[in-house]
């Protein structure tokens, strides 16, 4: 079983090469893409399902034993999102392969999207299996370089503004963790995480404060904790749909997932709990109220993503299983339903020519499907019951509550007071572009052939295609099927809310217990 | 290498020097402030391991070896800030394509917004569209793209 722990990096890596060879051939190439991510999504539940049984996977590359060599571990918080990230991934490929056909540029497409994507994926999954903290850095530059391609395909004019934010603030967390990786060695003289676990704890608690403090703030910054969190509503929303709905979903999780792991492994006992409270409370308030201001829905969705990024740090600040298994409930669920929002935003785009809410209006009566496909997640990340988001949000203000006290009593209402505003954002949304009238400039139903117009204010996208390329008002079913397989998912989060909850409360006992984790890499004791 | 004063104020001024540089509005200087950073960032590897011969059985003493997994990641992080260093510069010259210099402009739409709260008016006040868009100033877009840019903007070529 672990031979298949290397392969959801090498997979897409190996694909990402054969893509790139294959730029040629259009249709090989979505072919190989499609295979690739299908099979990753299929090793990763094999992953899963062999943790859940056995414990953590760890498989030694090079066969170099562990505090010496890298370890990639495939422990069941690893495995959960590795799953989850496959299945978001392979549903955004479709899609944007829908988006690329409907385009008209099935045999001109961009040569360099298959690859970069392939390699987006594999920074992604080696985040997650990292069990080095330098092969940690490897894996997120690796994800950011991709990212940075993909933000600014085409290089028109807006998107080279919003990559360049992007791509500074993105370095500038890179060299933080860079230099924080430089500390930690100097510290404790090794960078293996199991091994840290055990030599950090000789550390200087000033000493291991700082490292936590930067380690902290490196990963802050990717996870879009409130203060350093302005990059991304001026940066995501330019993208294309299929790479904003991918960024939006599983990018800043990974550094949820850093915070979750360092936070748990290196440096248990919560000293910094009461300021990851503040932050986390910041979050969830400033980044909502960003959200009210919004009249573009990618904007808007984006400021909800950073809201809701403060639930997670709820969960995790909190320190105890409980809100451990809500935080890693939280990232499953959101980052499947931001995802599947942003694809409705494209969806939207395409059947309204425009994200602005000025220039949109009646898409519940011109689209059913639309509306459905936009309305169930919408509810959803809002925390309506049943679904999933109100469980999620349920589980971690029920650990607030266990946890007690002031700050964590505060938390709770500010995190009632976000779940209610993004309600009301988002019935905003529904009311302005759903409801009302049909805008004038909209397309219109009858008119099949025409292309969709792009030159509406909130459309700040500048699609990738030749003007007056074949394109339906008609939503292209390769677009609707991955969206309806992402609101099925989510569905699915809520009807099977039971097993997942237990499934990330034994992820939160392994992480607080820290022994599997270190007794899997480091079998012979810690040298 | 065992922490020594020259070191620690090399790096020091690299981490200043680059700090102040990445704060600039001109891509050119953030670039720079990045190489600076990233110089001192693997000087700071660099110090933190321990310094003696080549780490190579048979021609060191064990006790004497320098560490040298400090350097195989030094080498790691050149080769990253390497790329990105040369992203960073396709993206200076393509912004000073397009629009004539490398500065990074403030975002449209945080403007748009700004201006719309001044104005104290929300897309859902009732005669939407009207005059709304008419005091905005410049449309996010309608910038132009690439190919229509008005030919006083091109600088290059």
């Amino acid at each position: 079983m672990n031979v298949l722990v290397p392969l959801p990096v090498v997979l897409p890596l190996a694909g990402a090469a054969l893509t790139l060879m294959l730029s040629r051939r259009p249709r090989v190439q979505r072919t190989v893409s499609l295979t690739v991510l299908s099979i990753t999504l299929a090793v990763s539940v094999a992953l899963l399902a062999a943790c859940v049984a056995r414990g953590p996977l760890v498989v030694a590359v090079g066969d170099w034993p562990a505090p010496v060599g890298i370890v990639l571990v495939a422990d069941k918080l690893a495995t959960l999102m590795l799953v989850v990230s496959a299945a978001v991934t392979l549903c955004v490929l479709v899609y944007s392969i829908g988006q690329g056909m409907a385009d008209g540029n099935e045999e001109t497409p961009l040569s360099i999207y298959h690859p970069t994507y392939l390699v987006l994926t594999a920074g992604v999954t080696n985040a997650f299996l990292s069990g080095d903290l330098f092969n940690l850095y490897v894996g997120f530059e690796i994800l950011l370089v991709a990212s940075y391609v993909l933000l600014t395909l085409g290089s028109t004019e807006t998107r080279i503004r919003a990559g360049t934010t992007y791509v500074v603030v993105s370095l500038l967390s890179s060299l933080i963790f860079l230099t924080a990786l430089g500390l930690v060695y100097a510290a404790a003289g090794t960078l293996n995480m199991a091994h840290l676990a055990d030599r950090l704890d000789a550390v200087p608690d000033n000493v291991r404060l700082l490292l936590e403090g930067m380690l902290l703030l490196a990963f802050g910054i990717k996870a879009a904790v409130f203060p350093l969190s302005a990059w991304l509503p001026d940066s995501y929303p330019t993208a294309p749909a299929p790479v904003t709905a991918v960024f939006a979903g599983l990018l800043t999780k990974v550094g949820v997932y850093a915070i979750i792991r360092t936070e748990t492994l290196l440096f248990p006992g919560g000293r910094v709990a009461d300021a990851m409270m503040v932050l986390a409370l910041l979050t969830l308030v400033v980044g909502i109220l960003g959200a009210v201001a919004q009249s573009d829905i990618k904007r808007l969705l984006s400021f909800t993503l950073i809201s809701h990024i403060g639930y997670m740090l709820f969960g995790v600040a909190l320190t105890t299983a409980s809100g451990l298994s809500g935080a890693i409930f939280y990232v499953v669920h959101h980052i499947t339903i931001q995802t599947t929002l942003f694809l409705g935003a494209g969806l939207v785009e395409r059947r309204g020519g425009s994200t602005s809410l000025d220039r949109l209006g009646g898409l519940a009566r011109v689209s059913p499907l639309l509306a459905v496909l936009f309305f169930l997640p919408a509810m959803n990340l809002a925390g309506i019951p049943p679904l999933s988001g109100f469980l999620g949000k349920v589980g971690l203000l029920q650990a607030g509550v266990d946890v007690g006290g002031p700050l964590p009593y505060l938390l709770v209402a500010g995190g009632v007071l976000t779940s209610l505003l993004t309600l009301y954002a988002i019935a905003r949304v529904w009311n302005l572009a759903f409801w009302r009238e049909p805008h004038p400039e909209m397309p219109h139903a009858g008119d099949g052939g025409e292309p969709v117009r792009v030159d509406g204010a909130g459309n700040r996208t500048a699609q990738v295609r030749e003007p007056g390329a074949p394109s339906g008002v008609m939503l292209p079913r390769l677009m609707v099927a991955p969206t309806l397989a992402l609101v099925v998912l989510s569905a699915g989060f809520t009807v099977a809310a039971g097993p997942l909850f237990a499934l990330s409360g034994q992820a939160a006992t392994d992480l607080l217990a820290r022994t599997p984790y270190v007794e899997a890499v480091l079998p012979e004791g810690v040298p | 290498m065992s922490p020594n004063l020259v070191y620690a104020v090399v790096v020091g001024v690299l981490f200043a020097a680059g700090v102040s540089l990445l704060l600039e509005r001109s891509l050119t200087r953030v670039v720079m402030g990045v190489i600076m950073l990233g110089n001192g960032a693997n000087l700071l590897i660099l110090m933190a391991g321990t310094a003696g011969g080549p780490p190579i059985v048979g021609t060191t003493p064990e006790a004497e070896m320098s560490d040298p997994l400090p350097q195989a990641m030094i080498l790691t992080a050149i080769v990253i800030t390497f790329g990105m260093t040369a992203f960073l510069l396709a993206m200076a010259y393509r912004s000073w394509h397009l629009v004539g210099h490398d500065e990074v402009q403030d975002d449209v739409e945080d403007r748009r917004i700004m201006a719309r709260a001044e104005r104290d008016e929300g897309p859902d006040a009732a005669d939407r569209g009207g005059p709304e868009e008419a005091d905005e100033g410049p449309d996010p877009d309608s910038e132009p793209l690439p190919t229509g840019a008005p030919p006083a903007r091109r600088v290059g070529r």
